[in-house]
């Protein structure tokens, strides 16, 4: 069986974010880069679905040689093969989805598994894209997976509960946080990884079907009130809250 | 041009959010001269259709069989996609829920649509919609222009007003889908709720506690006063993590994006990626015994004290300002 993990290089979530001179962009220099942390769940799944039933594990980026990094990152985790959709242009959710899935359709997977979000845009849109454009189900923000022989049982993560769906395979899974222990990568791992070969292919070029227009930062909250510095301080707080604020 | 909003409702009821979606999908439709037509999809949901009237509907399409009893992603984004294009509407509104998250994105691949998701303010120039929404952990806003011909836009839960007004009368239609078994190959088969609180994502108050909580047995303090508030319990990453708290109520950027009227923040630092889930939270209350916690910086009212004899007295006071 084959295992697919698409994975994202995304701003550390520490980095200071600057507007780059364009107003459209973040200014990257300075920004330390990192693998996804959703994306960490999808690479562990694979891994894991790998262990139980046979076969090869795959992870696949769409981006700039920087993400490069983050491929290794996926081999020293214990990834058999990387790919690389080489591309330095400035691409939409869609348009993304669109090179993925052209790729996909090639490589037949059994399973995919992207991360619930990339931390940078945060659109939380690839899973379900990617899965109807390739005409298979989907099961996004799963915290729980159990495979049987062509059943796939999955917990997702709804408001105030969680919707247990049963499906098939092939499959697209989207890992929230919850669904295993994303591994460390071993020392030789990562002394692996670092010979094994990257793919690097062409995507397709497909036009973005939305665009940045500007970026601010924003509106900048003035520091509030200390009510005070200690118990004392409880009924200015909530006389504050019901009359000034209106909340309660 | 039509804009189609998606009002979503769980087991006959209809979620805040589908208010919030009908009443701004209103606003927008009126600033562009546009009909409005609401999709509701469920079973069972006749009855309640009505109350949509309050929020600017007129019309509504209702989709309505047993097997659409529970959500289901397939199924609900043939038939949203199919009523999309017969009513010849090229503008569709989704909360930003767990369902609309998840159906969006299949529609936009349905219809070739560009999508903005999470958006927290619309508005229009030169007669095209600009989303803003918050990107790098709310560490910028970013304003957003889909150029393709179908346009869709999910809205963050909590962010935009629903303010019932005297409602006019909706005239329902009925739609038909063909759906197949092939439509339900992802079948949700039950739905298993927590009892009792709100979700944060869905609560307009929260009570949130962090390490400052010193253990998972003092939590009580916190859940005392979420009840009182008639609110949720939220928690930072650190005491999901310990197993303090449940993954679910964490809030932050691997946690849940939150926008309450009032987020009390108990013992917690104010770290970037706790702050990223709840920054668009309209008051927040600080309770940290360090004056330097960046929470205060972002805090309307804040409280440099201990949380152990703060919280039971707030509680008390709280009680009685609101007769409980
Ligand atoms: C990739 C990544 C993702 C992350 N995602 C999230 C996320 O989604 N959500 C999240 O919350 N964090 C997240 N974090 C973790 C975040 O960086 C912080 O570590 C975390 O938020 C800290 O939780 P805390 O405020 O409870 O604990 P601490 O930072 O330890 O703060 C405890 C606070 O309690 C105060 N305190 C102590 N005792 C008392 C007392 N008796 N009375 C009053 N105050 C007291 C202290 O002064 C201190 O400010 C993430 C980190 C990374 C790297
Ligand atoms: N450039 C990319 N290449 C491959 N996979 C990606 C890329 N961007 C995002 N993903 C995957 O899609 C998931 C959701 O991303 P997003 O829709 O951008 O929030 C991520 O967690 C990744 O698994």
């Amino acid at each position: 069986m084959k295992f697919v993990a698409c994975i994202n290089h995304v701003p550390d979530t520490e980095a200071k974010i600057k507007i780059g001179s364009g107003g459209n962009a973040i200014d990257r220099t300075g920004v330390n880069y990192i693998l996804n942390p959703y994306d960490e769940f999808a690479i562990e799944a694979a891994l894991q679905l790998k262990e139980k039933k046979g076969g090869e594990t795959f992870a696949v980026t769409l981006g700039g040689d920087s993400h490069k990094e983050t491929l290794r990152k996926a081999l020293a985790m214990g990834i058999d093969k990387v790919i690389l959709l080489k591309d330095d242009s400035v691409r939409d959710s869609f348009s993304v989805a669109k090179a993925l899935a052209d790729e996909l359709k090639k490589l037949t997977p059994d399973f995919i598994f992207f991360g619930k979000q990339s931390i940078d845009y945060n659109g939380e849109q690839l899973p379900g894209l990617v899965a109807e454009m390739l005409g298979i189900p989907s099961v996004s923000t799963v915290v729980k997976m159990s495979v049987e022989e062509t059943k796939v049982i999955c917990e997702r993560e709804i408001e105030g509960g969680h919707e247990v769906v049963e499906t098939s395979y092939p499959v697209v899974i989207s890992a929230q946080k919850g669904l295993n222990e994303p591994r460390y990568p071993s020392l030789k791992g990562i002394m692996a990884s670092k010979s094994k070969p990257i793919e690097e292919r062409q995507p397709i070029a497909v036009p973005s079907a939305a665009e940045v227009v500007g970026m601010q930062k924003p509106p900048s909250k003035q520091s509030g009130k200390i009510v005070g510095t200690d118990a004392t301080a409880v009924p200015e707080l909530v006389r504050l809250l019901h009359e000034e604020a209106k909340v309660i | 041009m039509k804009l189609l909003a998606f009002a979503e409702q769980r087991e006959g009821k209809f979620k805040k959010s589908a208010f919030e979606v009908t009443q701004t999908a209103k606003g927008i439709a009126d600033k562009l001269g546009t009909e409005l037509v609401v999709l509701v999809i469920g079973n069972n949901i006749e009855g309640i259709i009505p109350e949509l009237g309050a929020y600017g509907a007129t019309r509504v399409v209702a989709v309505q069989e047993e097997r659409l009893q529970y959500y289901s992603t397939m199924a609900y984004a043939k038939i949203t996609a199919e009523v999309a294009s017969k009513e010849q509407a090229t503008i569709l509104f989704f909360p930003a829920s767990q369902m609309g998250k998840d159906l969006a994105p299949r529609i936009a691949a349905k219809l070739s649509a560009g999508m903005a998701a999470d958006c927290t303010a619309l508005k229009i120039e030169s007669g095209e919609i600009i989303a803003s929404r918050p990107a790098y952990a709310g560490k910028v806003i970013l304003d957003v222009k889909i150029t393709s011909p179908v346009k869709i836009y999910t809205l963050r839960p909590n962010v935009f007003t629903a303010v019932a007004i005297n409602g006019g009368k909706v005239s329902t239609e009925k739609y038909t889908p063909q759906l197949t078994d092939a439509d339900f190959s992802a079948r949700v088969t039950a739905v298993k709720v927590a009892e009792g609180r709100p979700d944060v994502t869905e609560a307009s108050i929260i009570v949130s506690g962090g390490r400052g909580m010193k253990g998972p047995e003092h939590f009580n303090l916190i859940e005392k006063l979420a009840d009182v508030l008639g609110g949720a319990v939220g928690a930072s990453r650190a005491v999901v993590d310990a197993g303090w708290r449940p993954h679910d109520e964490q809030v932050g950027q691997t946690g849940k994006t939150v926008s309450p009227t009032l987020y009390v923040a108990c013992g917690i630092s104010g770290a970037i990626q706790h702050i990223a889930g709840m920054s668009s939270s309209k008051y927040i209350v600080a309770i940290n015994k360090d004056k330097d916690a960046p929470i205060f910086q972002i805090a309307d009212y804040g409280i440099v004290g201990d949380v152990f004899d703060v919280l039971p007295p707030l509680t008390e006071e709280l009680k009685k300002t609101l007769g409980k």
